[in-house]
């Protein structure tokens, strides 16, 4: 029964031709521990999709899959994982991150590094700016974190110097400089208060128009604000995903009717 | 039962003072050494101090006065080969430990240089001996830094990993995700973060080299004249003081004395330093 709810009920010939990623039968490991079973998805091309579920179901770990960071904290994983239709296997990790963007978790802006620099880092250790071109893109990444106006007079302090929510609009735009075409995040509001979580979201709105966003996040308020489509997962496996307001309003599956309304999870 | 509440908090309050008065009685206890060390040498050596003690040349046998010019020299020059010789070795085995060492092979290099940094300073020397003396057929400071790069190797490795590990994964993770390669993320992210923390385990191996005379017995050897050639026996700070300390000449011992309250006080100033430098150094890594 499993098997054929994976598969969106919104799946068309116009949602095959705008995929940016597909994964196909994804299986992830920790050593001997299962993380993800057979997660099949398609994520469109300009789009936000939610990932929503009880702590520990996989949604991070998808998440880290999808820019080859599972196997950076010694994972493992099987099946096909598309990106433009290309196998994110068949190249260099490092190539597929500068395209595929990652927000964490806890702000983490290079504790050594002035704000500038911090946003810099990304085209300079990639040697991938010529010098007049990064003070435009710190710039241009700063504008679209919507944080340029904050901190456009103390570019020199330390990136540790600003307040948390302030620090995670500065992580985006790290991540923005090296010019992605899909951003990940991680619970990107989940250590912040309520305003900064506010103008986060109201940051991924905007940047949809440019992006293609993967988020994960354990508030289902946020999920439905921000998101085009939802996937629940549930012990590692997507239990339902679709539109977001079908997700939210009327579920097919009762297991994510019930998490939704808060009877579970 | 209310007197009973208070009678345990009456007990609770003593056990506290008592053990906090048994906690400063041992701190006390583990400070007398220091301090007696430090308070006898100055009184023992305050009267070989003057400016001529540290810019002249020590005198011939028999000849009051003389300073140790050349010692001191002599000490510096040493250590500056012992960090030529060790820090490379000791800053790239640490990333690599940190990094890259989490397999058998890095398990067995820990080991080793747990071992390395037990091993009696005066079977480093003999090893510095046989390795750089003998086929050079001279005794040379070139080998007296060889012997302290070898006793500065496990203090300044483990202290490059310990503190390369206590660099937040979460940093390591961000610069992986920007797509930058692991190696850049080491040298440029990782490592910066670290450098304070580096700093303090190699200024810790450098004191520890300072105060070394068993390595420098058979290697630099010692000279009573000045020198700054590597290739021939160097004069050291403490290898002066073995050979004042036992001298039957009274002006001789007070100027080890001397000797051995300069090298306290610059082991101390290079301690106080690396405090200052390292100041706030976790202060940075908070997230």
């Amino acid at each position: 029964m499993i098997e054929t709810l994976q598969m969106p009920s919104i799946l068309s010939e116009s949602f095959e031709t705008d995929t940016k990623l597909e994964t196909k039968n994804v299986n992830a490991f920790f050593g001997k521990t299962q993380a993800l079973r057979n997660v099949s998805l398609r994520i469109q091309k300009n789009h936000v999709v939610a990932i929503i579920g009880p702590s520990g179901c996989g949604k991070s770990t998808f998440l880290r899959c999808l820019n080859r960071m599972h196997e950076v904290a010694g994972g493992s994983m099987n099946g096909t994982i598309l990106l433009d239709g290309e196998d994110i296997h068949e190249n260099d990790p490092v190539n597929l991150r500068r395209r595929v963007g990652m927000v964490f978790q806890k702000p983490n802006p290079f504790p050594t590094m002035s704000i500038f620099d911090n946003v810099a880092a990304g085209i300079r250790l990639n040697g991938m700016a010529r010098k007049n071109h990064i003070a435009e893109t710190v710039e241009r990444s700063l504008q679209q974190a919507a944080l340029w106006n904050e901190v456009k007079d103390s570019l020199s302090k330390s990136g540790m110097s600003i307040s948390g929510g302030q620090q995670q609009r500065l992580c985006i735009a790290r991540a923005l400089a090296v010019n992605p075409e899909v951003l990940l995040m991680d619970e990107p509001a989940s250590a912040l208060d309520p305003i900064s979580t506010a103008k986060i979201e109201e940051l991924i709105y905007e940047l949809k128009k440019d992006y293609t966003i993967v988020i994960v996040t354990h508030n289902m308020q946020q999920a439905a604000r921000v998101s085009d489509e939802t996937a629940f997962f549930y012990l590692g496996e997507i239990i339902e995903f679709d539109n977001t307001k079908k997700i939210f309003t009327a579920p097919s599956i009762k297991q994510t009717e019930d998490y939704v309304t808060g009877r579970f999870g | 039962m209310k007197n009973r509440e208070f009678r345990n908090h009456h007990w609770r309050k003593s056990k506290n003072t008592i053990m906090t008065t048994l906690s400063i009685l041992s701190v006390l206890i583990a400070v007398i050494p220091l301090f007696l060390i430090f308070f006898y040498t100055l009184a023992q050596g305050i009267s070989a101090l003057n400016i001529d003690f540290f810019i002249h040349m020590p005198k011939p046998v028999g000849e009051n006065g003389g300073g140790m010019a050349n010692a001191l020299m002599g000490t510096a020059i040493l250590i500056g080969l012992g960090c030529l010789f060790g820090l490379p070795i000791s800053i790239f085995a640490g990333i690599y430990l940190a990094e890259y060492g989490n397999n058998a092979f890095g398990q067995t290099v820990r080991f080793f240089t747990d071992v390395l940094s037990g091993v009696p300073s005066i079977v480093v020397g003999v090893v510095a001996y046989i390795l750089v003396v003998i086929p050079m057929k001279q005794f040379s400071a070139l080998a007296g830094g060889v012997a302290l790069a070898i006793l500065m190797i496990p203090t300044a490795t483990r202290t490059t990993e310990e503190m390369i590990k206590l660099v937040p994964p979460s940093y390591r993770e961000a610069a992986l995700a920007i797509g930058i390669p692991q190696w850049k993320a080491t040298l440029r992210i990782i490592l910066p973060t670290a450098l304070k923390g580096i700093t303090t385990g190699i200024l810790l191996a450098i004191a520890r080299a300072a105060g070394e005379t068993a390595p420098l017995l058979f290697t630099a050897l010692g000279n009573r004249f000045w020198s700054t050639n590597i290739y021939h026996p160097m004069a050291s700070l403490t290898v002066f003081i073995y050979d004042y300390a036992k001298a039957p000449f009274d002006d001789w011992n007070r100027q080890a004395w001397g000797a051995a309250f300069v090298l306290i006080v610059l082991i101390f100033i290079v301690n106080i330093t690396f405090r200052y430098v390292t100041r706030g150094r976790y202060a940075d890594n908070q997230n």
